[in-house]
């Protein structure tokens, strides 16, 4: 690249995601968004309480062009502008993955596009590199970086982790996670249970807003000793969780008002729960952030919404030096734009593209930032 | 550059093994294929990289894209279409669906059988639709040498199939209950060929313009006979998942939506 503007001209990629049940095409230019469609199956899922992947996987067939076509007419190009593609490749649900990415293929490969197959938690944290709205603050090449001493925290109906980020193109590293079920999961299970419809997090969230937090003593999973150890010795699962005891705790809490004949308490089991959870998470999350030097820390994931949990996070971030980011509820939850961010990362970073032969990886770790 | 008289096309199919195709008015001018059932998110896209390579077409010299709509495992299906879709879209050529039983279909009536079943006679199709089931249909051969589709698709046991010889990989699941019309051809898997073949003939007599793509434009080089009684071959470009997706509505939901 011999012409100085065009060297520093920012990468203009089309990003697809379709890991869960928002089948979402974003544009990005550089940090600055263009487009970001979603349609999401959610409704489909309603009356299961929980994602159907073969429901999902149906719906992204059928919603992928027409959700291309709206994101390009947003972004007010067309995709032979674009310099790259950029797909979830992992980790998600498999069938679903597989759709985005095989669409993604026969775009690069009709368009003659590189192909970036991204990971969708980096994704995730990359969203925090967008402008904010509004505003284009692109410097010279274009791209704003994350600080240093990046942690994100993504709760989501998929995944439950802490990352620590040394570069978003190259140096991420899992510093815990969910062992069985994630957050967002566990909200929505026990949002079944009580009867509170999906999804989980926003039934759960309304319905705890007139109980009582402390009216029930949930268990806070993998809190005890032998699972965390100190900070000289960290215990295995030291910066881990677990939500399956929780849910059968509630369980079991229903169950014996119910054989009792009384009235289940559903507000105060719904915020002794939510308490529950949202404390395990960031208790365990700000920890682990303290103990790897993290400074500034994001979270992501549809689990950012609940009211509770932005609060008490942002108190013990507050309390422990830590500056919290949260992006817009809607940068949040899956979207095509995370992936676009991420993939002009990448494409700016000069990382070679993937081929066109790489697979779906449903448990991709976050190591593997593109494929 | 060559000047393409508009007949090629591209033909897709993942409803069993996979299988790619480029046809030029009725001539096979590439073709790839495999019958492996588990990795066709890996390879398919090069395979239609390499065998547009192979033709020494570009998507702009392709006329349409033809892709087997199944009925098949769904999550490989859906690999094809998806692709499918894409390269539709980004060409801006009529994307066409044919089932992919068809194409087993064509090749029984394009290859008469050596056994004592005729080619003229009913038949059925049948692929694997696992679950001790096949997906099948009942064809015969039309006037032009082409299959003509009488009943079907669907998915039953092999038991429930009318007693017709069977060609397709489904005849070789199911020895006891069904008759193969010969052992070769009850190892036939669906192939993007046939597919191509089918929707070519079809386009050229008149059958309806693809469903997406702006550049759909009416057949000038046939003769233009729509043919009433015979149904089109051509059909959305979705999946043909003759079944539910086997989700089970939970116990607490059902209360929940019951009261
Ligand atoms: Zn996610």
């Amino acid at each position: 690249m011999t012409d100085a503007s065009s060297a520093r001209r920012a990468p203009l990629v089309l990003g697809i995601e379709t890991s869960c049940d928002e089948t979402g095409v974003g544009i990005v230019r550089g940090t600055h968004m263009l487009a970001n469609t979603v349609s999401s199956s959610m409704e489909e899922h309603v009356r299961f309480g929980g994602v159907i992947p073969e429901i999902a996987a149906r719906a992204h067939l059928e919603a992928f062009v027409p959700t291309l076509r709206q994101a390009l007419d947003t972004a007010g190009i067309e995709l032979r502008d674009v310099d790259a593609i950029a797909v979830t490749a992992g980790p998600g649900l498999a069938g679903a993955l597989m759709v985005g990415l095989s669409a993604a293929k026969g775009l690069a490969l009709a368009a003659d596009k590189p192909l970036y197959g991204v990971n969708h938690l980096v994704a995730h944290v990359g969203v925090g590199l967008l402008d904010p709205a509004g505003e284009s603050v692109a410097g010279p090449a274009g791209l704003r970086t994350l600080p240093e001493n990046t942690g994100a925290l993504l709760v989501s109906g998929g995944h439950t982790e802490i990352l620590r980020i040394g570069s978003l193109t190259s140096d991420v590293q899992l510093l815990g996670s969910t062992i069985d079920d994630a957050a967002g999961e566990a909200f929505d299970k026990t949002a079944r249970l009580l009867g509170l419809g999906y999804p989980g997090g926003p039934a759960i969230d309304a319905a705890a807003a007139t109980g009582d937090p402390r009216a029930f003593r949930f268990p806070r999973g993998l809190t005890m000793p032998k699972f965390e150890g100190s900070v000289e010795a960290p215990g295995k699962h030291r910066h881990n969780w677990s939500f399956s005891g929780l849910k059968t705790a509630v369980a079991r809490a229903v169950e014996q008002f119910e054989v009792a004949g009384r009235p289940v308490p559903v507000a105060d089991i719904a915020a002794s729960f939510q308490e529950a959870v949202v404390d395990v998470i960031t208790a365990k999350a700000v920890r682990a952030a303290g103990e790897h030097g993290i400074t500034t820390l994001m979270l992501g994931g549809g689990v950012a919404a609940n009211k509770r949990l932005r609060e008490l996070l942002a108190e013990r971030c507050a309390a422990a030096g830590i500056e919290l980011r949260i992006p817009p509820v809607s940068l949040c939850t899956d979207n095509g734009a995370m992936v676009a961010a991420l993939g002009a990362q990448l494409v700016a970073a000069g990382v070679a593209p993937s081929s066109l032969q790489i697979p779906a990886d449903s448990s991709q770790p976050v190591e593997r930032i593109s494929v | 550059m060559t000047n393409y008289d508009g007949g090629v096309i591209l033909a897709i199919d993942s409803s069993a093994g996979a299988s790619v195709a480029v046809l030029d008015d009725g001539q096979v001018r590439a073709q790839w294929r495999t019958a492996v059932t588990t990795t066709h998110a890996e390879v398919l896209a090069e395979a239609v990289a390499q065998t547009m390579r192979e033709a020494e077409v570009t998507g702009a010299g392709l006329r349409g894209v033809v892709v087997g709509v199944g009925p098949g495992p769904f999550t490989g299906l859906r690999v094809g279409l998806a692709l499918a879709h894409s390269l539709a879209e980004v060409w801006g050529v009529p994307l066409h669906g044919v089932c992919s039983l068809d194409s087993l279909a064509q090749r029984a009536v394009a290859q008469p059988a050596e056994s004592s079943a005729s080619a003229e006679g009913e038949f059925l199709a049948a692929s694997d639709a696992r679950r001790r089931e096949v997906y099948w249909a009942r064809y015969r051969a039309d006037a032009q040498g082409f299959a003509e589709l009488l009943d079907g698709p669907q998915v039953s046991a092999a038991a429930e199939l009318p007693d017709l010889p069977v060609v397709g990989v489904g005849a070789s699941l199911y020895p006891q209950v069904l008759t193969a019309r010969s052992a070769l051809e009850s190892q036939w898997l669906p192939d993007a060929v046939e597919l191509g073949l089918l929707a070519q003939r079809e386009l050229r007599r008149g059958g309806a313009p693809g469903s997406t793509g702006p550049s759909a434009t009416p057949d000038t080089a046939g003769p233009a006979q729509p043919d009433i009684t015979a149904r089109s071959v051509l059909r959305d470009p979705l999946p043909l998942y003759l079944r539910d997706s086997d989700a089970k509505v939970p116990a607490q939901m059902r209360a929940k939506q019951a009261s």
